[in-house]
């Protein structure tokens, strides 16, 4: 009737607006548009979360901002996409977003079957389990019957169901969507004990009102390295994200800060520091980005440590130790490839 | 336009097609059914197209591969083991099981709501009023989030709860235990005397119903149906050993084992899907009480029957006739919001199927065209079956 | 007989009394309404003492005991034992009405929210002057609307995801609604048409769309329509979502209008076809405006469906108010307070929905004085 034009009017403004030229590079594409587009969690205390003025803030949403300042220069540049367990990958898949940055584990499938290129760990995870103390447990294998709270459309419920198997035991899924509601389920003790990751873990737990009646057993039951992921068949962009985080990392190895960055591109004598901060080399323009995207990146969110430490540190609510995400030379795990 | 007395012209005009009467409804069906088609086909083609790019194949195997996954709420034997399709047959299973808990829960509720909300005390009729008005209001998600953290924070751990009703009830914050049967020996028979009861009792009440249009006489068909359920059934029940018996939930280290769990996702599910449709069912009541006009009450009454006759004999099939087609949607809403299972964790088909399995393969086009096609099966035979007896109570000869 | 002596007679009148005590007034009204039988009284009584052990409770709770300054849920513990810490909505309301929307544009959705009512007038008040030419100015609302909200030519530009919240359920109910009564009516038009083809190509659309749960068909929008649009083309989520819910609706709206369309006597086609009209202009002159009279109480209830409906988005991860609730309690001052934030929710939604419910009420009382 009177309104007939309206849809199809519409319709036409909206996919004007709308349709993205099928160009091959995403580098492109974010240059041209301005912005980046990057999924996160819906919200995982430490890794994403939104602060009262609605801006996302986190250990995850630093790796986007990250990005976003090496390719646009102003680590603001980002549209956050909330994405669940369920829908991060397809939002990846379909090219909503141009990189997906949700602790995300490194798997085979994900790899070759999903077609999602892995950039790196930014953080080395494991599936833990945590009980509370006044059940008496002290061991994963005597959890036998137990109710057990698992998020769903994550790996976590695939290693659980291999290591009960494995074990011998029972157990009864109570399946969650969220992080949080798995913490309101366990809290009320709806299940017996809570898997997820161990940062997961230690994250709730540092915000339960009586932490000590709180344990994570010490089976670890999995390998869990997390990391940020792209699409296949883009290899300049995956590069770019591979050499980000590679950046965070070989600046916390220097001692290159968001503070002194300016200072260490200037006065610094290790050739390394000077290539990476783009004082010398033309080491930028490989991967199409300016000679100084790495100084850039640190100054918007600091290096490695300094963004573990502001989300995830002992300092702060969720409290975990840097453990096996240490820098090499202090025992840890994460270990940046050469700037060269 | 011509009138039939003028020889028709025998030149075709390409304009005709559209001014014609005669040639017009060929030609809008014609360019629908193009349309349409080549929608159809556009679609087809760009999800072949993309699929190939993607380097992604369309087939069905991955339903034959071990699953990797358990489900807390079974109503068939399953375990991580088995294959995606039996995942999603659980989850298909607790779909029906929930939608129909829900469906019969809904229309008592909400037959009851119904009736009070037309009744003379101002006070609950009021008092329904605020509950229609409230519940109706409120999206069902939220309802089905909030009844949920009631559920797990009202009720008992399980190491706290207090078997009920002798130990026939154990009502945890993970769910509600009820004893389960047992079966050895000779249960077959004691199954098939009673399906066989339940069968006498049609039988027995068709022929009540012919004896009484022919002679008039009334039997007490109630009591004798009652006789006729449990007797046989007992009798065979004793000479057979008492080979079904009941087990009880009992405390056995985390959980209660033993019985029959229902868990806290199916209850809360159940539960606010129950309320909240049964709003709705109330409306519908109402709406159909008020169109019985007073007189069809008063014209049974001066022929001598009984209030409660007059209810079921005179009332009741004139309204079920308005009341029904509203249900049957009714009923189907149930079903298809019954998907909001997975806001909980039940794991129903779109929580297994159309999640867990999707999510874990990979291959969202299979699943969400078979999730698509199970839902329409089950919609469409529901609505057959309302239809069918929407037929059989409608007014007839007109 | 007529010797008769009797002792008294009335030789006019007597005075009525008044009705007995307690058949009157107050305590009459109480008797009849509420203590006429054992079992009302029982009810009356249950009644009452639901009320009184819920409603004092829940006024404590949310006004008396309840804390409004407090910016941590610790903080608002300490200073109340059962009241409700509002400190998060007080904190967070303006996330939930606009999502992540910049506060320093938040006049234009403020603005749109204005001109929506602006732009209803004409559709809501049947007796404004010149209602065809402001009907035709209230087209032009959804246009506006997108410029304001997402800005370009001229405002400065406000990506998808930053949307959300309260906002976030306007832009999907508005526009669902708004587009759904004409795919609609044409869709009711075609299945009750006499064309086999057309009918029977409604049928199946209609069908389809019923059968199915509308979080199948949000999937579809998130997961499958990439695949079925051509390489390269990409439409924004809220885009796809608010196709998605249109399409649901359009649906059911169809099938509301069809009873509508029903409902009308046979004479009033078979008049339209004397007065020998033809099919567009016995619609639109004789048909629809009957059918459609009708069908408004459904198309209403259709429409406050849709607005509920809305909510189901936060299961593909889109932030309207229920999908804000997340992130959130992933904020570690508000971690654990659940009630408190679907009961703001719950309240939004039940002044839109009751609002829209009473409205089609009103609409119902009216229409039926004079046509029947």
């Amino acid at each position: 009737m009177k309104k007939m034009i309206l849809p199809v009017a519409l319709g036409a403004a909206f996919a004007a607006t709308s349709l993205s030229a099928a160009t091959a590079g995403t580098l492109e594409d974010v240059q041209e548009r301005g912005t980046l587009r990057c999924a996160v969690s819906t919200g995982l205390a430490g890794f994403s979360y939104t602060d009262e003025n609605g801006k996302w803030q986190g250990f995850d949403v630093d790796y986007c901002r990250a990005v976003a300042a090496a390719v646009l220069g102003d680590a603001d540049a980002v549209e956050f996409s909330p994405t669940t367990g369920k829908t991060r990958f397809t939002a990846l898949a379909s090219g909503e977003v141009d990189i997906l940055s949700r602790n995300t584990t490194w798997t085979y499938s994900r790899d070759a079957d999903l077609k999602f290129t892995f950039l790196g760990v930014s953080y080395y995870d494991g599936q833990g389990f945590m009980v509370k103390k006044s059940l008496g447990v002290t061991s994963a294998k005597e959890l036998d019957g137990a109710t057990v709270c698992i998020q769903t459309g994550t790996t976590t419920e695939l290693n659980l169901s291999d290591y009960f198997t494995a074990e011998g035991m029972s157990y009864e899924p109570l399946s969650i969507e969220t992080n949080t509601e798995g913490r309101a389920n366990y809290l009320a003790d709806a299940c017996d004990v809570y898997t997820t990751d161990a940062s997961g873990l230690a994250a709730s737990r540092a915000t339960f009102e009586n932490a000590a009646d709180h344990i994570i057993l010490p089976e670890i039951i999995s390998k869990e390295p997390l990391g940020p992921l792209v699409r296949h068949g883009d290899d300049q962009w995956a590069d770019i994200g591979r050499w980000v985080l590679n950046a965070m990392k070989i600046a916390e190895e220097k001692g290159i800060t968001a503070a002194n960055a300016d200072e260490m591109a200037a006065t610094s004598k290790d050739p390394e520091v000077k290539r990476l901060l783009g004082a010398s080399g033309e080491m930028g323009a490989a991967i199409g980005l300016n000679n100084d995207f790495a100084l850039v990146a640190i100054k918007a969110v600091g290096n490695y440590g300094e963004s573990f430490e502001r989300h995830l540190g002992t300092q702060t609510k969720v409290n975990l130790a840097r453990g096996l995400n240490a820098v090499w030379t202090e025992g840890g795990l994460q270990y940046a490839p050469p700037f060269r | 336009m011509s009138t039939s007395t003028v020889p028709a012209d025998n030149s075709f005009q390409l304009s005709q097609l559209w001014r014609d009467a005669r040639y017009r409804s060929y030609t809008i069906q014609i360019i629908a059914l193009v349309v349409a088609l080549s929608v159809v086909m556009m679609l087809i083609g760009n999800a072949v197209e993309n699929l190939e790019a993607l380097g992604k194949d369309f087939n069905f195997g991955f339903l034959f591969e071990p699953a990797g996954y358990d489900i807390g709420q079974r109503l068939v034997e399953y375990t991580s083991a088995s294959g995606h399709w039996k995942a999603a047959l659980v989850g298909l299973l607790n779909t029906l099981l929930v939608a129909f808990l829900a469906c019969l829960a809904a229309t008592v509720i909400g037959v009851f709501v119904g009736v009070l909300r037309l009744s003379n005390n101002w006070v609950i009729s009021r008092l329904m009023a605020v509950y229609i008005e409230g519940v109706r209001n409120v999206p069902l998600l939220l309802q089905i989030l909030a009844w949920y953290a009631v559920f797990i924070h009202v009720f008992p751990k399980p190491k706290q709860a207090e078997p009920l009703l002798g130990g026939a009830l154990v009502a945890t914050n993970r769910g509600f235990y009820i004893p389960g049967f047992t079966y050895e020996g000779a249960y077959l028979a004691v199954v098939a005397v009673f399906l066989a009861s339940i069968a006498g009792i049609f039988i027995f009440r068709s022929w009540a119903k012919k004896r009484q249009e022919e002679t008039g006489q009334i039997l007490p068909v109630g009591l004798y149906s009652l006789g006729l359920l449990i007797v046989p059934t007992a009798i065979v029940y004793f000479i057979a050993g008492m080979p079904i018996g009941l087990e009880f939930p009992t405390l056995k280290g985390f959980n209660y084992v033993g019985g029959t769990k229902a868990g806290t996702p199916l209850i809360a599910l159940w539960f606010a899907l129950s309320i909240y449709s049964a709003a709705f069912v109330a409306e519908i009541v109402r709406a159909g009480i008020m169109a019985i006009s007073k007189g069809q009450t008063e014209a049974a009454y001066a022929l001598g029957l009984r209030p409660q006759r007059t209810m079921s004999l005179v009332v009741l099939p004139q309204s079920l006739r308005i009341i029904i087609p509203p249900m049957i949607s009714n009923y189907l809403n149930i079903t298809k919001n019954s998907s909001l299972a997975i806001a909980v964790g039940y794991m129903d088909l779109t929580g297994t199927l159309g999640g867990i399995t999707l999510n874990q393969t990979g291959r969202e086009m299979e699943c969400m065209l078979l999730l698509m096609a199970t839902y329409l099966v089950i919609s469409l035979t529901i609505s057959a079956v309302m239809n069918y007896y929407n037929e059989s109570v409608k007014l007839k000869g007109r | 007989m007529s010797e008769t002596n009797f002792a008294f007679v009335a030789t006019s009148d007597k005075p009525q009394l008044p009705a007995p005590k307690g058949t009157t007034g107050a305590i009459g009204w109480v008797r009849e309404n509420l203590f006429s039988s054992p079992m009302n009284t029982f009810l009356t009584l249950l009644s009452l003492f639901v009320v009184y052990s819920t409603v004092p409770g829940l006024v404590n709770w949310a006004f008396v005991n309840s804390v409004w300054n407090a910016n941590s849920l610790d903080e608002c513990r300490a200073l109340t034992e059962n009241g409700a810490c509002w400190g998060v909505v007080r904190e967070r309301y303006h996330q939930f009405l606009f999502g992540f929307y910049p506060s320093e544009l938040y006049w234009r959705p403020i603005l749109a929210f204005a001109l929506l009512f602006v732009a209803l007038v004409p559709a809501l008040w049947d007796g404004m002057p010149k209602r065809g030419l402001a009907l035709m100015g209230s087209m032009t609302f959804p246009f506006v609307a997108f410029w304001l909200i997402w800005g370009g030519f001229g405002l400065e530009p406000v990506s998808s995801t930053q949307l959300g919240g309260l906002l976030l359920t306007m832009i999907i109910g508005v526009s669902g609604i708004s587009f759904s009564l004409p795919i609609g009516i044409v869709l009711a038009l075609s299945r009750s048409s006499n064309l086999p083809i057309v009918k029977s190509l409604a049928v199946i659309f209609i069908e389809f769309i019923r059968g199915v749960p509308l979080i199948t068909l949000l999937f579809v929008a998130h997961v499958l329509l990439n695949y079925f649009l051509p390489k390269g083309v990409n439409f924004d989520i809220v885009l796809r979502v608010v196709i998605m819910v249109t399409l649901f609706a359009s649906a059911y709206m169809a099938e509301v209008i069809r009873g509508g369309l029903a409902a009308l006597p046979k004479g009033q086609y078979e008049a339209a076809d004397a007065l020998g009209l033809g099919y567009w202009q016995s619609m639109r002159l004789i048909i629809l405006p009957q059918a459609l009279k009708i069908s408004i109480p459904g198309i209403v209830n259709t429409f406050i469906g849709l607005f509920k409906d809305t909510t189901l988005v936060l299961i593909i991860g889109l932030m309207d108010p229920l999908g804000l609730v997340a992130p959130t309690l992933a904020d570690q001052r508000w971690n654990g307070i659940v009630v408190e934030l679907y009961a703001f929710i719950a309240f939004m939604f039940f002044i839109f929905c009751f609002a829209m419910s009473r409205y089609s009420m009103y609409l119902e009382r009216k229409l039926h004085t004079g046509h029947r």
